[in-house]
């Protein structure tokens, strides 16, 4: 097996040091602050986020204002085809510089698309920045409003926010009251199947991942993968917009604890696909 | 063969990258691109001039589906097929039929014309590159990858030659119905007919506006990912 996770130039602990940006983001920030970055700098011109529409759904949305962005921020738990707007985007947006964030899953259609372009005329050379996030799972929509409704007893409208960390899911409601806490083991059941032939936790083809896991509360793990995004990251420090730390590297809980959880996923899910394939069925490798 | 020509626009498309093609092949065979060898014959009353397909090409890319209803097409797809080395099926008329096979409206170049199949159904394909048209990118990386013998690469599309009936309709079955699909949305994307939209994260297909092009198959990542993990370094 390679790397746990994955080949890497740099990697450390940083944050966003605009305070609007930390007051909603899901952990530093780093997706908001480097698109807003690059859309305030004309190194991108316009980006892909998760947004949410009603009853917290995530929705794909091409943003092209601080404001849009800034709308994005947080992570949903639930499926959004960021892919799905790629071409809408480079075409009938006219984007020359798009940036993209994605789950591990949809970096790799992303980079599948950038090798076999067939179906995506004139886009390759119009994808600007290709951000990861890290990702154990996620869940079908209905799945986690079942959750949600049932469980933590809060309407899908309601939701303000949802976190998954130390072994639970918060669900933070838009009144303001305490989250509610559902242990991982109970959500476990509404994970999307497809997720269990998933290989890639700290999106390993990105130009650089990004995730919760390894930094300090309220600090993101950057993955900086390759040069395109080490020249993005590098500008953003040297501009102000990021502060950074060195990643812990002795506790249990820093760097070790991304390899670990990487190494868990890739091996739990490495038994999935020799159990499909014993059973007959396809796997996509 | 038969086809829209826009398979053969795509490919001129490359500009600069059609400098490097061409620096590095010798075209031999191409309507509007190349000067052929022709043959003339005379008769009593007409003077026929036709292309002549050279021997011993290394490759030959082959845009549009076969009519089976015109037999000098059948005659001379069989001859590409013995006088070339590889033979390439490209865009999506040739790989599966597309709009000459599965297009809604009468897409017949004659009136006489209506039976069209993929290349592959006549002559054995080597690789299949689908798309309508394939973009100029993946013509480009294609023939480079084929010039440099990239096996890697070309593996994608040397197992696309089986997909002869591709349409939306295997995203449900080799994919959701497999419990495959993760959401991405890239086959959405793909769709030129827009005949995909995701509903609840899983493509919904309606069938009734898809042309099998073929191209929302080879670009799904859970169907096929490049088996050498170096490919997604881009
Ligand atoms: C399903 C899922 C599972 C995750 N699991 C882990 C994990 O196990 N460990 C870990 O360390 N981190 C995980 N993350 C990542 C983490 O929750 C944060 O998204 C990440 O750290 C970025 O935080 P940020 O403050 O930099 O982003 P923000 O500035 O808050 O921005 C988040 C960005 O992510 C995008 N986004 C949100 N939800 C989705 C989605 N469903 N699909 C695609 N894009 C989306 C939004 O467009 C937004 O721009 C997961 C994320 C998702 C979506
Ligand atoms: S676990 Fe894998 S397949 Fe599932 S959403 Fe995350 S990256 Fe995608
Ligand atoms: S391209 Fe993505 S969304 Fe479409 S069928 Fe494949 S995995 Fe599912
Ligand atoms: S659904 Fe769209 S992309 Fe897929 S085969 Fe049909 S027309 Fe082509």
């Amino acid at each position: 097996m390679t790397k746990p996770i994955g080949d890497y130039i740099e990697i450390i602990s940083a944050r966003s040091t605009d305070q609007e940006i930390l007051k909603r983001s899901q952990d530093g920030g780093i997706v908001t602050a480097a698109y807003i970055y690059g859309l305030e700098n004309g190194l991108l011109d316009g980006v892909i986020v998760a947004d949410t529409t009603e009853g917290f759904k995530p929705m794909p949305k091409i943003a092209k204002t601080r404001e849009d962005i800034l709308s994005a921020r947080g992570t949903k738990y639930s499926l959004s085809p960021n892919m799905s707007l790629v071409k809408d985007a480079v075409k009938e947006h006219a984007l020359e510089k798009l940036g993209f964030v994605g789950t591990p899953c949809q970096v790799i259609a992303m980079k599948k698309m950038m090798q076999y372009p067939a179906a995506f005329r004139g886009t390759v050379n119009n994808i600007g920045l290709v951000i990861g996030i890290f990702c154990m799972e996620n869940f079908p929509y209905n799945g986690m409003k079942t959750l949600i409704e049932e469980y933590a007893g809060v309407k899908m409208t309601d939701v303000l926010k949802t976190d998954i960390g130390k072994g639970k899911l918060f669900v933070y409601p838009k009144d303001g009251s305490e989250p509610i806490a559902i242990p991982i083991k109970e959500t476990m059941p509404f994970e999307q199947k497809s997720c269990h032939v998933c290989m890639d936790y700290t999106s390993e083809y990105a130009d650089f991942a990004t995730g919760s896991v390894g930094s300090p509360d309220g600090w993101s793990t950057v993955i900086i993968r390759n040069k395109r995004g080490k020249d993005f990251i590098d500008k953003m420090i040297a501009a102000g917009k990021l502060e950074t730390q060195p990643l812990d590297m002795e506790s249990k809980f820093g760097f070790a604890m991304i390899e670990k959880l990487s190494t868990d996923k890739k091996t739990k899910n490495a038994k999935e696909i020799e159990h499909r394939i014993e059973m007959g069925l396809p796997v996509p490798y | 063969m038969s086809g829209c020509t826009g398979c053969l626009i795509s490919f001129a498309d490359t500009y600069e990258k059609l400098l490097d093609i061409l620096s590095a092949v010798d075209l031999v065979y191409a309507i509007t691109l190349a000067d052929e060898v022709t043959k003339v014959t005379e008769t009593e009353d007409k003077i026929v001039i036709e292309r002549v397909y050279p021997d011993e090409v290394d490759i030959a890319l082959v845009e549009g589906s076969i009519c089976l209803d015109d037999h000098h097409a059948v005659e001379l797809i069989k001859e590409v097929r013995e006088k070339s080395k590889v033979v390439v099926a490209l865009g999506s008329c040739a790989v599966t039929g597309g709009v000459t096979r599965f297009g809604r409206g009468g897409q017949n170049p004659q009136p006489t014309h209506t039976a069209f199949v993929p290349v592959a159904e006549v002559v054995k394909v080597d690789f299949a590159l689908p798309g309508c048209p394939p973009s100029t990118d993946s013509i480009v990386k294609f023939v480079m990858a084929a010039l440099e013998g990239d096996t890697d690469y070309l593996e994608m599309y040397a197992e696309f030659v089986k997909y002869t009936d591709a349409s939306g309709e295997n995203l449900i079955k080799q994919v959701i119905s497999q419990g495959l699909c993760m959401g991405c949305g890239t086959c959405a994307a793909a769709c030129q007919m827009r005949a995909v939209a995701m509903y609840d994260g899983k493509p919904d297909i309606r069938m009734e506006m898809c042309i099998n092009c073929g191209s929302c198959v080879l670009q799904c990542p859970r169907i096929r990912m490049p088996k050498s993990k170096g490919l997604l370094e881009v």
